[in-house]
């Protein structure tokens, strides 16, 4: 595949992706992308993280990228205002 | 529900002419997996065309290195699920993910190939992943 290849026609890039979305609170969501509109951010099989001091958004990012991301929700939608980044998990493994 | 059988024969195939042996019920692979002894890798297959369609080309280069495990073994995501779902209580430490590959040695997961690992990636690229591990942990034990 080459960089910025969309597989599926008519389909945003990240689409099938696992992605991180950060917000500009303690939340943070790894799932898979499937589309933005003007609800949000919809992800499927996203596991979710509230920040602490006993799991870190860093520990948690490391582990979902060694071991997997553990599913909470098969689909979820994240709110455009809150998204502060999306980067693709397999950035970090 | 699975899918349509016709639909993924070629994706089957082209994983089992790679000589990787499919195991298609729970039994299966409970007869592989259960007291597992020397070196394994399980590839788990998918439909998804983002990664699984890059997943099996890397599989096929990777089998072409020079050092590589004694067993290569299948199940299909989505297709043999009572197979999929005993794979994956050998899988125990790691989250369902599909494409997806296990190297396994006497019986312990030694590494680990997520999806997100696949992704976006050139099969040369998931094919140098697999290799430094072969090279790792399937080479001869001095």
């Amino acid at each position: 595949m080459t960089p910025g290849h969309i597989f599926h026609p008519g389909h945003a890039e990240l689409h099938g992706i696992t992605v991180v979305v950060e917000t500009h609170g303690p939340m943070t969501y790894v799932g898979r992308y499937d589309r933005e509109d003007e609800v949000g951010v919809h992800m499927l099989d996203v596991g979710v993280h509230e920040g602490s001091a006993d799991m870190p958004k860093e520990e948690y990012l490391r582990r979902s990228a060694k071991f997997g991301v553990r599913s909470d929700h098969k689909h979820l939608v994240v709110p455009s205002r809150q998204v502060a980044r999306i980067t693709r998990l397999g950035q970090l493994a | 529900m699975p899918y349509n059988p016709a639909l993924v024969a070629p994706m089957r195939a082209e994983v089992t002419r790679l000589g990787a042996k499919e195991l298609t019920s729970a039994a299966e692979v409970d007869a592989a997996l259960g007291d597992q002894r020397g070196t394994m890798l399980v590839f788990v297959n998918s439909v998804c065309g983002c990664a699984a369609g890059n997943a099996r080309p890397a599989l096929a280069l990777a089998l072409q290195h020079s050092v590589l495990p004694q067993q290569v073994v299948t199940v299909f995501a989505g297709q043999d699920l009572d197979a999929v779902a005993r794979a994956r209580q050998y899988f125990a430490d790691y989250q369902p993910s599909s494409p997806s590959m296990a190297l396994l040695r006497d019986g312990e997961i030694v590494h680990f190939v997520h999806r997100h690992q696949i992704e976006g990636r050139s099969p040369q690229s998931i094919a140098a992943n697999l290799t430094a591990a072969f090279d790792k942990y399937c080479g001869a034990t001095v």
